[in-house]
């Protein structure tokens, strides 16, 4: 029994095994030694963990984007981090007249709603003309053609976004009424991280509602299992695609105005890069195609982020682990891409592609 | 006028000619079966008629209108329903999902309450499983399933392909019964079998199919003495 298994293992899978123990060892050691030094106190990881949940928040709303796609089309729309930053982009503008008139200022709930209605508006169209101009026509391509075209898409939106308003960086206005802290279980924590926390989450629920219990929901889980089927029920498929891209458009313009009230600085026409692939890699990390699952490996990714550079990295005597953030992020995707492809509530993805 | 006609048709798969010329009529309130050995055309002839293919040549009529035209997702608004071969359940949606897809095409409110609670009087069983996802039932259960969903959209013409397919025998002469039961409430059944005889013991008409062709048209009870069709088909030398 033993040596049947032994002599089933391959050297790749043995160096493989023995990367993990290794880098699980690292990780623990890490995290004991900055355990061990106390070098934060309790208020300042309450801190990064609710910063991490705001962050992640927003991961997740961007990830929900790629997952309801591949969902629908098994095909991964790397151009969906440029459809996030069309709508944060267009709204820097709006935000900022709203802030010169004073009507951020007087009625900031009524002022952000609207931010956000515009940025998922502006998000929404321009996942609409990315569906119908590069990925319809390319619906029977082989699987790598689309693929590229996406990247190709990406460049132009971002470069036509560049021609349009200037490379330089804009940003978003201050918030008044966001920028006080709250008590929550004794530690402080900032108003803008609790609203968008809050209000992302709220907007995962209305999707899942919509996709568990509406007719136009059930019918895109319908597609997505079967579409020949789906068809024969009087399903258009067009529709409920377009109905899919539509879907991950807003969320991403919305998820584009809560990094601009979170994070206000940093808005030029490379911004949906980093999110866009985080937010990818936070819908593989939860399981791609799998709805809950962006939006649970979203919150995670925001929270191994934000955790890790100061609870695993510094620990090991690495200096200047804030900057590592990034890094931590691809790091978890190389490491779910190589021992847990399918997430962790996805399916065996060869399953799927038939 | 009969209510479907299918007019000669030829259809490819890619550039494999997979029907050549098939032409079959079937009239209101009547069973048609299509028997025929793997290959013969059988499924293609009913994903012709449901849409999912396009014929290069000939046309499709239901009550003299040509279905052609329309997309397959609008086929079934014209009153054809399919169940495919191999079942085809939502695995993911629960029972009731996949008989709420089935009346997709039909406006709220237009009875399919009253059809789901039909459905569960046909087939008890699913009323049991009323929550449960479609992927954990028995094959006999799915087959109830891909049934009761094509008869939510209250079809004229219902297309059955291989209903008996990979089922026990003692389920077969059950969903043989039902599909009796469906055609004198009044829906009209175009049925494709492996099963011959079953198929022939319950329909007024059959075509038999060969290589993409009809070879014989006869009425069930002609086709059942037939000898080509007794030795081919049914296994009686």
């Amino acid at each position: 029994m033993l040596t049947r298994t032994l002599a089933r293992l391959s050297w790749v899978d043995l160096i493989l095994r023995v990367f993990q123990i290794i880098a699980a060892i690292v990780i623990v050691i890490g995290i004991v030694n900055v355990f061990r030094s106390n070098t934060y106190t309790s208020n300042q990881w309450a801190t990064l963990v609710f910063a991490g949940l705001a962050q992640g928040s927003i991961y997740a709303l961007i990830a929900l984007g790629y997952t309801l796609v591949y969902g629908i089309l098994l095909m991964i729309n790397f151009a969906h981090g440029e459809v996030y930053m069309a709508g944060a982009f267009s709204t820097v503008f709006l935000a900022g007249y709203f802030s010169n008139t004073g009507f951020l200022q007087s009625s900031p709930i009524l002022a952000i709603i609207i931010m956000i209605i515009f940025a998922a508006a502006v998000s929404t169209a321009i996942a609409l003309l990315l569906e119908r101009i590069a990925y319809r026509p390319l619906r029977n391509a082989p699987r790598l053609i689309p693929l590229i075209t996406a990247i190709g898409a990406s460049f132009t939106l971002q470069y036509t976004f560049r021609g349009l308003y200037g490379a330089e960086f804009k940003s978003y206005p201050q918030v008044p009424a966001l920028s006080g802290t709250v008590n929550v279980i004794g530690f402080d924590v900032p108003l803008v991280q609790l609203v968008v926390f809050f209000a992302a989450v709220g907007l995962m629920i209305a999707l899942y509602l919509y996709v568990e219990r509406t007719k136009s929901g059930k019918a895109m889980r319908a597609v997505s299992e079967d579409k020949d089927v789906a068809r024969l029920m009087g399903i258009d498929i067009d529709r409920v695609i377009v109905t899919t891209f539509a879907l991950g458009g807003a969320l991403a313009g919305a998820a584009g105005v809560f990094n601009g009230l979170f994070r206000p600085q940093g808005v030029f026409f490379f911004m949906g890069f980093f999110p866009g692939i985080k937010a990818f890699t936070a819908a593989v990390l939860g399981g791609i195609g799998n709805i809950p699952g962006a939006m649970i490996g979203g919150l995670m990714l925001g929270l191994i982020e934000s955790l890790g550079p100061n609870s695993i990295v510094e620990g090991l005597g690495i200096p200047s682990a804030n900057q590592l953030k990034d890094a931590i992020a691809f790091s978890v995707l190389v490491l779910i891409l190589i021992y847990r492809p399918q997430g962790i509530f996805g399916e065996r993805l060869a399953e799927k592609k038939a | 006028m009969a209510m479907l006609e299918v007019n000669d048709i030829h259809t490819y798969y890619g550039n494999i000619h997979a029907l050549k010329g098939i032409s079959i009529t079937v009239e209101e309130g009547e069973i048609v079966t299509l028997i025929g050995a793997n290959g013969a055309g059988k499924t293609t002839t009913l994903r012709t008629i449901s849409g999912l293919l396009k014929p290069r040549q000939g046309n499709v009529t239901l009550w003299g209108e040509d279905i052609v035209q329309y997309a397959a997702h609008e086929v079934v608004f014209q009153g054809v329903a399919m169940v495919p071969e191999g079942r085809g359940v939502f695995a993911k949606l629960s029972v009731k999902e996949n008989l709420e897809m089935g009346a997709y095409s039909r406006k709220a409110g237009s009875g399919i309450r009253q059809d789901m609670d039909r459905m569960f009087a046909l087939f008890p069983r699913l009323e049991e499983r009323i929550g449960q996802l479609a992927g954990t039932l028995s094959g006999g259960e799915q087959q109830m399933v891909a049934t009761a969903r094509a008869l939510m959209a209250r079809p004229k013409l219902l297309l059955m392909d291989e209903p008996s397919m990979g089922l026990a025998p003692i389920l077969v002469d059950g969903i043989f019964d039902t599909i009796k039961e469906i055609n004198q409430e009044g829906t009209t059944v175009l049925l494709v079998e492996q099963n011959a005889l079953m198929a022939l013991s319950i329909a007024n008409r059959g075509y038999v199919l060969q290589t993409g062709e009809v070879v014989i048209s006869d009425s069930a009870e002609n086709l059942k003495v037939n000898e080509t069709v007794q030795k081919a088909y049914l296994g009686i030398d």
